[in-house]
């Protein structure tokens, strides 16, 4: 009995009056580290006990300024520096419109810090390795009793005095409350081995689910981002047309919007003969012309048309565009192995319309004319 | 006539207590096995909630098709649904938070159960939203985090203020309801001997002492989070309005729309609360906690709100007709003689009419009575988001795209299971936590304060 460790003495009272009473006298006797339980708060017991106002208000004040602020912000960050998007002719800042949000981020801040402040700091809840627990004191005064608890490490503590002071506020049912054994060596038990098998399975469920749902559920029907559709996709069985062919062909006689027939298919010499380029040298073409030379033509011939691209070597090697012969080759003839193609090199018609392929072969004259300037060029 | 003396404060419940026999009488449904008829209740509500999951699975697997939404009624019993719920839950916050402000003491005995609603009736409501994009998977896209597009979403559209509205008042709505629990599952700790109850009560009380020194910052908080639920309760069915005034649609571009439906939704929620209290009291034997003092304020709140109500139906009228617009007038001649006139006018009796009897202090304190027109005046709230939504939608500016909306059997089964949902939740509450808050229900017994004599 001897080896218990004292928490504290409790009185515990029938009425609110009472114990209002001993309150106000503990406070008179000069204890400090004494306590009041009762089952609801009492009207006037902070006044009796002289505490001083709460000081969370402070906490819903930061927190919630602060959640207005940093909502100001983000919205401003997201909506005018990060991605700028017009939306409905409005200026990218649209303050009216995110009051709604910032009303809700400020008080849901608030909200949160308040309430985890109070339980975790101001309380230190969780707690229930507290001496008071589960005593008879406990469950009386959380029903219909009304207690005061004068702890041992009170600067004025003193057994006997305490149980005088108690006698003298006629408190009911003096008792001491000691400290349990389990209360004082409480370890924490998160190395328990239970505890880490408990983890263990937790992780393995989570990975394994967020594995499951991004990796296999996601492209399970319903789940599939919507591949499965009534349509018909290329390639498929129609069920509508009776040669059961899902891709038409255009009704006969049809042609499409721009085309023009080539009329020299394999007869490039022809064309180098009778094609003219109709495309005026100008910066808006040349720059054209750069833009899908660079795209269609440098993987093999080289951004400088030298021959020299980074598939020299692995394919038959492409020749340069600065030879004699292409020199002195027409617009149309270059036109016809853009159009044709030549051997290896295949046909461009299907990537450069008409008019790009003229401003590709304007653009190449003019890195022609780069690397085999002429006098007259000097001036 | 006046016998009253209005000087002094009525008990807030009926008959003298002992305060531990309200703890009994309380902690008494968690403590003895659940009978039959818990069971019977129980089964019906999961089998409607059976009808929820069905008419979910095959709109999930079909799509949307299965409803009867169309052109140009896009919007329609999802929506519907969704402000209906959203309506019901705001009665809870306005009993804990705004009576709260007012010191209404007798918001005590029925505080927890409505906030308990409000909680069951947002998640309920949340539901609707998700699932009207027909693929709930991918609503982590309407909140705002930094994504592998790197594009953020639209902070200047109401329908993501929603998210942010319903989001914030329902995890508030958590709060302040968990915050209010926390000393009455302390209490039902120290009651308890069963071990696991013992454990999970000790877990969730945190190790609730009752300490005054507690009880101070306790009270702090709780004022706070009132001071801040009010005008959020506000905002969320102001911003739930803005879904539908921001637009240019007549019939729902108009400014009384706000305090429209916060008076609506404060109406239908308290309508609610009051049908089921009305049970739970039976059932429980609470007559003397929830009094029929109780009950008789929360008709006088619906008669203030319904009234309020139906002076907007009139205003709408009235605007649509000053206004000079021809659209808005057609839409509102529309909906009291058009295709819907049926629903315009069960909406017009059910929430302008039936709640005027409750100027008659007989049918405010007689139990079923007030009972059937509660109910009625749910079915009227329900019909009034259907008149708004649906009318404006399927008669707008261009004769040619008018369209009449039909429901779905898909329809109809996700409403009936939406209330599956949400008194399954409100069944097993019942069984798992104190209805009442124990420890404010003794608070405002007689006597349970200090005289102050000595003061
Ligand atoms: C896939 C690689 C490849 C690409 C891309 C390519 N070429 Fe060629 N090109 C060749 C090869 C290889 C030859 C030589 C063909 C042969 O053997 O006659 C050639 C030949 C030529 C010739 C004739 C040169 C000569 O000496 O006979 C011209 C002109 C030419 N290409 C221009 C272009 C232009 C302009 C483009 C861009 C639209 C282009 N090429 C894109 C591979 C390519």
């Amino acid at each position: 009995m001897s080896e218990k460790i004292l928490y504290s003495y409790t009185g515990i009272f029938d009425t609110p009056d009472e114990v209002t009473h001993a309150a106000e006298e503990a406070v008179k006797q000069g204890y400090t580290k004494y306590d009041v339980n009762t089952p609801y708060p009492l009207h006037g017991m902070n006044k009796a006990m002289n505490l001083p106002p709460s000081k969370l208000g402070y906490v819903a004040l930061i927190f919630g300024l602060s959640g207005a602020l940093g909502g100001l912000l983000s919205l401003w960050w997201v909506s005018a520096i990060d991605y700028p998007l017009v939306i409905g002719g409005k200026p990218f800042f649209s303050f009216p419109a995110y009051i709604p949000v910032i009303f809700e981020v400020t008080v849901l801040s608030a909200a949160i810090a308040t309430v985890l402040a109070m339980l975790f700091f101001f309380f230190k809840l969780p707690n229930n390795a507290h001496p008071l627990h589960a005593t008879d004191y406990m469950k009386k005064v959380s029903v219909d009793k009304y207690g005061i608890v004068i702890q041992a490490d009170d600067p004025k503590f003193d057994e006997a005095s305490v149980r005088k002071f108690l006698e003298r506020v006629h408190a009911k049912e003096i008792n001491a409350v000691y400290w349990v054994e389990e209360e004082i060596t409480h370890k924490h038990k998160i190395f328990e081995p239970k505890f880490l098998t408990f983890l263990l399975v937790v992780v393995i469920i989570t990975s394994g689910t967020t594995y499951f749902s991004l990796n296999k559920l996601m492209f399970m029907l319903p789940f599939n981002w919507m591949m499965e559709q009534q349509k018909q996709n290329p390639q498929q069985k129609s069920l509508v047309f009776a040669d059961g062919f899902g891709m038409r062909k255009p009704v006969e006689g049809t042609i499409a919007r721009g085309f023009l027939p080539y009329e020299f298919q394999g007869q490039p010499d022809l064309a180098g003969e009778k094609l003219i380029n109709p495309i005026p040298i100008s910066k808006e073409s040349l720059q054209l012309g750069q833009t899908k030379y660079d795209i269609y033509c440098s993987p093999c011939h080289g951004y400088q048309g030298e021959g020299d691209s980074r598939l020299r070597g692995q394919f038959p090697n492409p020749p340069s565009l600065h030879s004699e012969k292409v020199r002195t080759w027409s617009d149309g003839r270059i036109f016809a192995v853009l159009t044709d193609g030549q051997n290896i090199m295949p046909s461009y018609s299907t990537q450069l319309t008409v008019d790009e392929r003229w401003t590709v072969i304007n653009y190449v004259r003019a890195l022609q004319r780069a690397l085999n300037a002429k006098e007259s060029d000097l001036q | 006539m006046s016998t009253v003396d209005y000087t002094r404060e009525l008990s807030v419940l009926e008959g003298k207590h002992a305060l531990r026999e309200l703890d009994d009488l309380i902690a008494k449904p968690l403590e003895i096995k659940p009978d039959k008829k818990f069971y019977i209740a129980l089964a019906i509500a999961l089998s409607m909630t059976g009808l929820l999951v069905l008419g979910l699975a095959l709109t999930f697997y079909y799509g949307i098709g299965m409803w009867g939404n169309n052109i140009p009624v896009g919007w329609a019993f999802d929506i519907v649904n969704f402000v209906f719920w959203v309506g019901i839950g705001h009665a809870g916050t306005l009993i804990s938070a705004i009576l709260f402000l007012f010191r209404q003491k007798w918001r005590t005995g029925i505080a927890r159960f409505a906030e308990g609603m409000t909680v069951f009736a947002v998640m309920t409501a949340g539901l609707f939203p998700l699932i009207h994009v027909g693929r709930p998977w991918l609503a982590g896209y309407l909140f705002p985090y930094p994504n592998q597009h790197s594009v953020w979403v639209n902070f200047t559209s109401p329908l993501l203020w929603d998210v942010f509205a319903v989001s914030t008042y329902l995890t508030v709505s958590l709060i302040f309801w968990y915050v209010g629990l926390i000393p009455d599952l302390a209490i039902l700790r120290e009651r308890t001997n069963h071990k696991i109850k013992k454990v999970i009560y000790s877990t969730f009380s945190l190790g609730w002492r009752f300490s005054n020194r507690h009880w101070q910052h306790y009270e702090m908080v709780y004022l706070i989070l009132a001071g801040f639920a009010t005008p959020l309760v506000l905002s969320v069915h102001t911003i739930v309005s803005f879904d539908f005034a921001v637009s240019v649609i007549p019939g729902w571009h108009t400014t009384i729309f706000p305090p429209y439906f916060v008076a609506g939704a404060v109406f239908s929620g308290f309508a609610m609360v009051q049908n089921v209290l009305i049970i739970v009291r039976k059932i429980f034997n609470y007559e003397q906690i929830i009094t029929v003092d109780t009950l008789e304020k929360m008709n006088k709140i619906m008669l203030l709100t319904g009234s309020m109500v139906g002076y907007a139906y009139a205003m709408e009228f009235f605007i649509s007709w000053y206004s000079g617009v021809e659209a808005e007038r057609f839409v509102f001649l529309n909906r009291a003689l058009g295709p819907y006139a049926w629903a315009y006018w069960i909406m017009v009796t059910c929430n302008v009419v039936s709640p005027q009897l409750f100027w008659f202090k007989k049918i405010r304190r007689t139990i079923p009575v007030m009972f059937v027109i509660a109910i009625f005046v749910n079915i009227g709230m329900w019909f009034e988001r259907f008149v708004i939504i649906v009318t404006s939608l399927s008669r707008d500016f261009l004769p040619s795209s008018w369209a009449y909306y039909k429901p779905t059997l898909v329809d109809g089964m996700i409403l009936i299971g939406s209330f599956g949902f949400f008194f399954t939740w409100i069944l097993l509450f019942t069984k798992a936590l104190p209805v009442v808050s124990m420890a404010e229900v003794k608070a405002v017994v007689d006597g349970a304060q200090p005289t102050h004599k000595d003061h």
